[in-house]
């Protein structure tokens, strides 16, 4: 595989969110607001990159048998960087992701990541990989953030869109909005790929 | 294997120990506003919270800082409407005696390029320890005015705004923390005078 499509390969078609179906409780969760999605997607993709990047740097320095435990170290403590400096610097956006900051260490996508991935491959290919499924992440959530946010609340990233006098969905922005958003996103998801694929 | 598990411990505590320390000062101001970084920059070392007992004086705000229940200062929030787009808002620090200790700049939409330099320390950074009364008259003036300061090139109009901006919280803080009598220098000449640009007409 060419270095782009190790990149291209999380955003379209092997999408983290869409046709892995993994991290789904922050995707779920979250995407209250656009910007959320955006923030949240940036701290797992900065997570993603540089675990994969230690990982498959330290491959054949770490023994097979305590492998999960030094992947739980490695990504456990670039989540507490990415917490901290958020933390610091982004406080508001912080405040509103709250435990989900903390919660991207379990979050599958970064695990299976390193597993299936950053173990077997080389550095560059391996940030690639982490850069592509991190940015796939990021526009997937996104975009269900800015679906719920618009039906919801009636705007896209705090700029108001509908009218006041116009009542929103509130659904949308509970939790059960979250899950008829996503469903749906995956059927268009799969139709578009039967479509594409013949 | 327990090798390579405490090696990878020790590299990632190292890791998260540095950003610790280099984070732990921005997330203890992170609650705060913006102005009290603002205040911390523009006056010396002080153990207050200056932003708990603000003082409004003609649309200006005015804070007390102390250290040790010692005045170190005031910071006072002022603004000037002569600025080339407008407002802009500074944050500037007097020490008791009447010295400017610093200056920040809160907001701006001067020119970019030209009149947004201000923030530049090239600029602002000459008023740090300026003391006005020891000026003629107690006016900050640029050169092309007859004054002392070094105006930004093609930004004189930004520039005398920018002194109008420090002169009028330096008057209001001489005659309400300082010194009742304290006359100010007269407000028709200098700084508030119509500018008559040559510098290629820009500000």
């Amino acid at each position: 595989m060419s270095n782009f499509k190790y990149f291209s390969n999380g955003i379209i078609k092997n999408n983290p969110t869409f046709v892995l179906v993994l991290g789904t409780c922050p995707t779920l969760a979250i995407t209250t607001a656009a910007e959320n999605g955006i923030g949240m997607g940036l701290a797992t993709t900065f997570v993603l990159v540089c675990s994969n990047m230690m990982i498959a740097a330290l491959k054949n320095f770490i023994p097979d048998k305590v492998r999960i435990a030094a992947f739980i170290l490695i990504i456990a403590s670039f989540v507490t960087v990415v917490d901290l400096v958020m933390k610091a610097y982004t406080p508001d956006l912080y405040k509103t992701l709250g435990i989900y900051i903390p919660l991207i260490v379990v979050n599958c996508i970064i695990f299976a990541r390193a597993e299936a991935f950053a173990q077997k491959n080389a550095v560059v290919p391996s940030i690639l990989d982490g850069l592509g499924m991190g940015i796939g992440f990021t526009l997937a959530i996104t975009l269900i953030a800015s679906i719920r946010e618009l039906l919801g609340n009636g705007s896209i990233f705090d700029i108001k869109i509908v009218s006041e006098q116009i009542s929103t969905i509130l659904i949308f922005i509970l939790p059960p909005g979250a899950f008829i958003t996503f469903g749906y996103l995956i059927a268009i998801m799969n139709r578009l790929k039967q479509k594409y694929s013949n | 294997m327990v090798l390579s598990l405490l090696l990878i411990s020790l590299v990632m505590s190292a890791i998260l120990g540095f950003v610790y320390n280099a984070t732990k000062g921005p997330i203890a101001q992170a609650g705060k506003a913006k102005e009290l970084n603002a205040m911390k920059e523009v006056l010396p070392d002080f153990d207050n919270d200056p932003a708990a007992d603000p003082k409004e004086i003609d649309g200006m705000v005015f804070y007390k800082a102390t250290k040790a229940d010692q005045l170190v200062g005031y910071a006072a929030k002022t603004f000037t409407e002569k600025g080339y787009a407008g407002r802009f808002d500074l944050m500037v620090g007097f020490l008791p005696d009447g010295t400017i200790n610093n200056v920040v700049i809160l907001e701006q939409k001067e020119t970019p390029g030209l009149g947004s330099n201000m923030t530049q320390p090239k600029f602002k950074d000459q008023f740090n320890s300026l003391n006005i009364s020891t000026l003629k008259d107690k006016k900050l003036l640029v050169k092309k005015d007859g004054g002392t300061v070094d105006a930004i090139s093609a930004a004189t109009i930004s520039s005398r705004a920018f002194c109008d901006g420090l002169q009028k919280a330096y008057d209001a803080y001489m005659i309400n923390f300082i010194d009742p009598g304290f006359k100010p220098a007269d407000a028709t000449s200098g700084s508030t005078k119509p500018a008559k640009e040559s510098e290629g007409g820009k500000q």
